[in-house]
């Protein structure tokens, strides 16, 4: 029987105190690790035979702009098909640098979720066969999920401000 | 024995434009009779992207047929059809595609802007949406709505019927013409 105290003891029996941050908000085991091991850790959720984590559900980053130095968290979501458990993981990474290698190599899925993850944010996976943007226009050169791009369209020049609050 | 009709028996009828007559022969102006014809045989191309795409589904439907103004044969290629209908959220990355089946449609062209969307990016004010269908290719008519109902559909096409009717056959000819082309970037 696959629980959240038994993937947490085996984790941290393998990576001791590189993995931090242990939560279960809504009773799914969420966790915290250094952005060079990420890989290292799917690889051992994916191979070994009582863990089991062998589907990547989604992978998406939020951009924290308080957190300095840590401002952008990947996060991936994974799932043991098995015995129908999830479990979290996130890797945290800074804005001027934001490297984090792809795994893309691992599961085929993660290609695209990468390539939206840095059409949006600007996270650059490194080792990622084909990083371009996917869902936005190729020519843009601003990353439109992050908290300081604003909401509306900038070249609209009708809209009253007095009406949108902004007055 | 059929039954007779009991509804929709007032119906309107094209009439004719009036011309000098004769023993197997009319003499009348030839743009009348042309426009005459060019409005009442529109073939649009229903460039559905959306939720207006569902109201143009029902507009095309028994209930409010669209067939009955000549649009029996809805194309889908722009190269057979003179009604470009953009019904729908355009995307900044569809701008382009949109505009190719634009230029790809013969003179003379007709585009109507059906929806919020397609006139001016609706409430999707954000980086993806484009903010209106203008900004890449001419528009005609905007139909207004979010979705417009059948019947507003059906106006809009109606005064799409009335600029066809006065628009005479030398305005795609004229510098005017050319002029607005090129404020879009099309030769």
């Amino acid at each position: 029987m696959l629980t959240n105290e038994t993937i947490q003891q085996q984790l941290t029996d393998k990576f001791g105190d590189q993995l931090s941050d242990w939560q279960e908000p809504y009773g799914m085991l969420t966790f915290t690790g250094a952005k060079e091991i990420n890989l290292k850790v799917l690889q051992y959720l994916f191979d070994d035979e009582t863990l089991k984590f062998r589907f990547l559900t989604d992978l998406q980053a939020v951009h924290y702009p308080n957190n300095k130095g840590a401002e952008l968290a990947v996060v991936y979501h994974l799932h043991n098909l098995a015995d129908n458990v999830r479990i979290r993981f996130k890797v945290f990474t800074d804005i001027s640098q934001p490297d984090v290698f792809s795994a893309s190599a691992l599961y085929q899925a993660a290609n695209w979720m990468e390539r939206e993850t840095y059409d949006f944010f600007g996270v650059n996976f490194v080792g990622h066969p084909n990083l371009i943007r996917v869902l936005n226009v190729d020519e843009m050169d601003y990353f439109p999920m992050r908290k300081e791009f604003p909401l509306e369209d900038q070249t609209r020049i009708d809209k009253d401000d007095e009406m949108f609050g902004r007055g | 024995m059929s039954r007779p009709v009991q509804f929709n028996n007032t119906v309107k009828f094209e009439g004719i434009p009036e011309g000098y007559m004769g023993e197997g022969y009319m003499a009348t102006n030839f743009e009348k009779v042309v426009s005459m014809a060019r409005k009442n045989s529109i073939w649009p191309l229903p460039f559905a992207t959306s939720c207006c795409g569902i109201e143009f589904m029902a507009t095309m439907a028994s209930h409010y047929d669209l067939a009955r103004f000549g649009s029996e044969r809805v194309g889908f290629s722009p190269r057979q059809c003179d009604l470009l209908m953009v019904m729908g959220t355009i995307a900044k990355k569809m701008g382009p595609v949109l505009k190719q089946v634009y230029l790809q449609m013969a003179e003379p062209r007709w585009v109507i802007a059906v929806g919020a969307c397609a006139s001016s990016g609706g409430i999707f004010d954000t980086y993806s949406v484009l903010q209106g269908i203008d900004q890449v290719i001419p528009v005609d008519v905007y139909v207004p709505g979010c979705p417009p109902r059948p019947e507003a559909i059906l106006d809009g096409f109606m005064k799409i019927q009335d600029l066809v009717n006065a628009e005479g056959l030398r305005r795609r000819h004229s510098d005017q013409y050319k002029d607005l082309l090129a404020g879009y970037g099309i030769q």
